[in-house]
């Protein structure tokens, strides 16, 4: 795949942004959301938001807002009719975020089937799935990945919810208890189904590696995602767990952004991950946290802030509870990328992860 | 500090069976007074400590081809080496002489040099009586015994077995003379898996370095510096562990055979009814068993439990060690150590003061000290000794134990004493009288009792005061040979 210039990358965008700003403010086209909003902002995103910046006239999207207010808001007037998936967000305790959508997930997973290969992921095979499904978008959007490479899925559920909980409360015996319970269930499918692609979280990558050695049990890429992971604990996956013989590729990603892929890894990274927006649909930036207008210098900590930009799903400015290294463009990637993502603030306190 | 600086300081390596492993991760090691960084130190996650504990069978094989008569003689070399001897430093081609050591350990844990010296030569005599350790620890058990898993002794047919495949370590920082209790293991055909106290790595590393440089096999020794989860797996995968810690962390592994829990000693003085009344000759040696090395270690006496003369006895110890202060740490007369962690220094001075504000305690020391409790000293933070009288030996301050010279001073009728004490590590009882030596001897909450006017610094290696290393490493089967 040949990459864009920089230049080209953010005419692209620019020119996405402009439509589906046009997109979700038109009362022909928009939600009831945006166009409430709009009506009571008092100016017209149409005829303001021309460029990436001028989306700074628009403050940080609110998370209560996808918890509070009811799915059918921010159903836009052309998709009216049409039902919809109604996913939730990972670990969240009380009432969850929710995003509505009909296509997202499978035009961000088609295009993440071009971003693995097929030695690692063959095609026409199966596929096991370890890891948060319940409501979240991931569930299906594996599937779809598995069914766009002529595969299918096989899928162990492990509820992080229940995880947070055990861990918040200390109970570390039933947390342990039912990271092996889940575990058992992956074994047991290696053990007699025949699997190539595995996506699942490191830790439980880990501990399914501690119970069997997955190269001889056929796995061949792992595709993994979910929590931090330090260069460190990469080069640990990479060469102690799959011993630098199984594909593997770490992703970034939420039900509100989607997918970020991550480059792959040089000696000269030394680990260290960086992941990229799938601009244009979506924008990462690494902020200050102090002054969220500004981005931070490259390789230089920071907040990460989400743009969200389909028909489907609009959401400007949203900051993540994610601190990540802002890193140049790099290979088929003419952005920003995001790198060494972990929960906002994890150097000044702990932070409940759990298995997730 | 720049990076490029970090990288042209020793870095501690963690060692996997003996091979060197550069974490992506490492901790900075830092001087105590100057707040300058020293060393740093790859830390490794606990995935590694399972991935490697898979393969220690490998450590105790390696071992198994050297008869224990030969690793007792590793080992003496290797107490001379880790005295004398100048050894590798981690990776990047430094070394360590051992005033290097001295100074190193000194700088970074607070100890001053005096003491340094006073621990290595601790270690350097565990290592070079190995032989003498492991009689006094077996009975007189021919060493041939557990070579070959059977023999004789007194003529009666005897079989050993190990009842693990390694030895684990979770070390504290604060005193380096406690890395001799695994010295024995290695004589035993026993590898080590030691994660090292975040601020101590020197001691186990120079050891270990003495034992390579000796000819012990690298396969029997893992180095890990890790985080609380890779201590967890440390306990958890090693058949047996040995584990430092407060009294809480005593109390949860306790009844479990599979550690050798080591926390707070409580190691008391006790005065007899009829050596009341002279007092005034075992002053010096009261004060020595509360403050020698710095008042860090588990066997420093924490309580003086006495019939009569509380007050005189509490104003005596006070007058010699309040007016002691802070010396820089190549200073031979220092008898005070630094805090590597400031906060612990504060933790200290604040539990005391808070027990002072409860009635019957009174901090004998404030009127010698002129001056406040924790000081800072040349960029180090201290805590001078502190003597409290209490009027009973219920109040909160009368059994505690700190990181620092400290005791309590209380007056309990001798009929009394065995009653109210409590466990306590070591008991230095200073009496003549049958009856109540009977009585101590007949107690189950002394582990080592110093009958007579002995510091409750003394140990004696043959004897062990807390645990018995071979007990724990090996169990004893019934065996018949056709």
């Amino acid at each position: 795949m040949t990459a864009p210039t920089p230049e080209a990358a953010h005419e692209a965008l620019e020119s996405h942004l402009r439509e589906i700003v046009q997109w979700h403010f038109n009362p022909e086209t928009g939600s009831p959301f945006w166009l409430n909003w709009a009506a009571k902002a008092g100016w017209d995103p149409r005829a303001e938001i021309k460029t990436v910046a001028d989306l700074q006239k628009f403050p940080h999207f609110e998370d209560e807002w996808l918890r509070d207010l009811q799915p059918e808001v921010w159903v836009p007037k052309a998709f009216a009719g049409r039902p919809f998936n109604i996913f939730e967000t990972g670990g969240t305790t009380g009432m969850p975020k929710q995003r509505i959508g009909w296509e997202d997930y499978k035009v961000d997973y088609s295009e993440f089937s071009d971003k693995i290969s097929d030695e690692h992921f063959p095609r026409n095979h199966y596929w096991l799935m370890m890891g948060p499904t319940g409501p979240r978008r991931l569930r299906l959007a594996i599937e779809h990945l598995a069914n766009v490479r002529g595969s299918s899925c096989y899928f162990i559920d492990l509820d992080p919810r229940w995880v947070k909980r055990l861990i918040t409360n200390k109970h570390f015996d039933q947390a342990k208890a039912y990271m092996e319970h889940v575990v058992d269930q992956a074994a047991n499918i290696l053990k007699h189904r025949k699997v190539s692609g595995l996506f699942t979280t490191p830790k439980l990558l880990e501990a399914l590696a501690e119970r069997v050695n997955i190269w001889d049990a056929g796995i061949r890429g792992v595709f993994c995602g979910g929590t931090t992971m330090l260069p460190q604990y990469t080069r640990f996956i990479v060469e102690e767990v799959l011993e630098n013989r199984i594909g593997f590729y770490p992703t970034y990603g939420n039900t509100l952004m989607g997918l970020a892929a991550s480059v792959p890894l040089t000696p000269a990274d030394q680990y260290s991950i960086t992941y990229y927006a799938p601009q244009p649909r979506a924008i990462l930036r690494v902020v200050d946290p102090e002054n969220t207008a500004t981005t931070v210098e490259y390789d230089s900590w920071g907040r990460v802030e989400l743009t969200t930009l389909t028909r489907e799903f609009f959401m400007p400015r949203f900051l993540e509870r994610d601190e990540a290294i802002r890193r140049k463009p790099r290979g088929q990637y003419a952005w920003d990328g995001v790198a060494e993502v972990r929960p906002f603030g994890a150097m000044q306190k702990t932070i409940v992860e759990g298995v997730y | 500090m720049e990076a490029s600086e970090l990288n042209t300081l020793p870095h501690l390596p963690a060692l996997r069976r003996g091979r060197p492993y550069d974490s992506l991760e490492k901790t900075e090691i830092v001087d105590h007074s100057t707040g300058r960084v020293v060393a740093v130190v790859s830390q490794v996650n606990a995935g590694i400590l399972k991935k490697d504990l898979q393969r220690i069978d490998e450590g105790r094989a390696a071992l198994r081809k050297f008869s224990v008569a030969e690793l007792i003689e590793i080992s003496a070399k290797a107490g001379e080496l880790f005295l004398h001897g100048t050894l590798p430093l981690g990776d990047r081609g430094h070394t360590q002489s051992a005033d290097d050591y001295v100074r190193t350990l000194s700088g970074t844990s607070g100890l001053p040099h005096v003491m340094v010296r006073r621990n290595m030569a601790k270690i350097h005599y565990a290592l070079t009586h190995v032989g003498t350790v492991l009689n006094g620890l077996t009975r007189g058990l021919p060493m041939e015994v557990i070579d070959r898993g059977y023999g004789e002794q007194s003529g009666a047919a005897v079989s050993y077995y190990p009842t693990t495949q390694a030895l684990g370590l979770v070390m504290p920082s604060n005193s380096p003379a406690v890395n001799s209790l695994w010295l024995p293991a290695i004589a035993l055909k026993t590898p080590v898996v030691i994660k090292p106290g975040r601020e101590e790595p020197w001691t186990p590393y120079r050891l270990i370095q003495a034992f390579l440089a000796a000819g012990a096999p690298p396969e029997a020794f893992g180095f890990y510096p890790t985080d609380h989860e890779g201590a967890g797996e440390v306990m958890r995968l090693c058949g047996r562990a040995l584990i430092f810690g407060d009294a809480n962390t005593v109390a949860q592994y306790r009844d479990n055979p599979k550690f050798s829990v080591h926390g707070p000693g409580f190691s008391k003085i006790l005065l007899g009814e009829d050596c009341v009344e002279q007092w005034p000759e075992y002053i010096e040696l009261m004060a020595a068993s509360i403050a020698e090395n710095g008042g860090r270690s588990c066997v420093n006496a924490s309580a003086v439990i006495v019939p009569r003369y509380g007050k005189e006895i509490a104003d005596a110890l006070a007058k010699i060690l309040g007016p002691v202060t802070p010396l820089r740490s190549e200073d031979e007369g220092a008898k005070l150590s630094g805090f590597a962690n400031p906060k612990m220094a504060d933790y200290i001075d604040s539990a005391i003061d808070d027990g002072l504000k409860v009635n019957g305690a009174e901090d004998v020391t404030a009127r010698y000290r002129n001056g406040e409790r924790k000081v800072i000293f040349e960029g180090g933070t201290f805590l001078r000794p502190t003597i409290v009288l209490c009027d009973s030996f219920s109040h909160p301050l009368a059994n505690r134990e700190f990181l620092c010279p400290y005791a309590s001073v209380v007056e309990v009728p001798q009929s009394e004493m065995l009653r109210q004490i409590g466990a306590s590590l070591v008991v230095t009882a200073i009496t003549k009288d049958p009856a109540f030596t009977s009585q101590l001897l007949d107690s189950p909450l002394i582990e080592r009792l110093n009958l007579g006017p002995i510091s409750t610094m003394k140990i004696s290696w043959d004897q062990p005061h807390e645990g018995n290393m071979f007990e724990f490493l090996y169990k004893r089967r019934s065996i018949e040979r056709a």
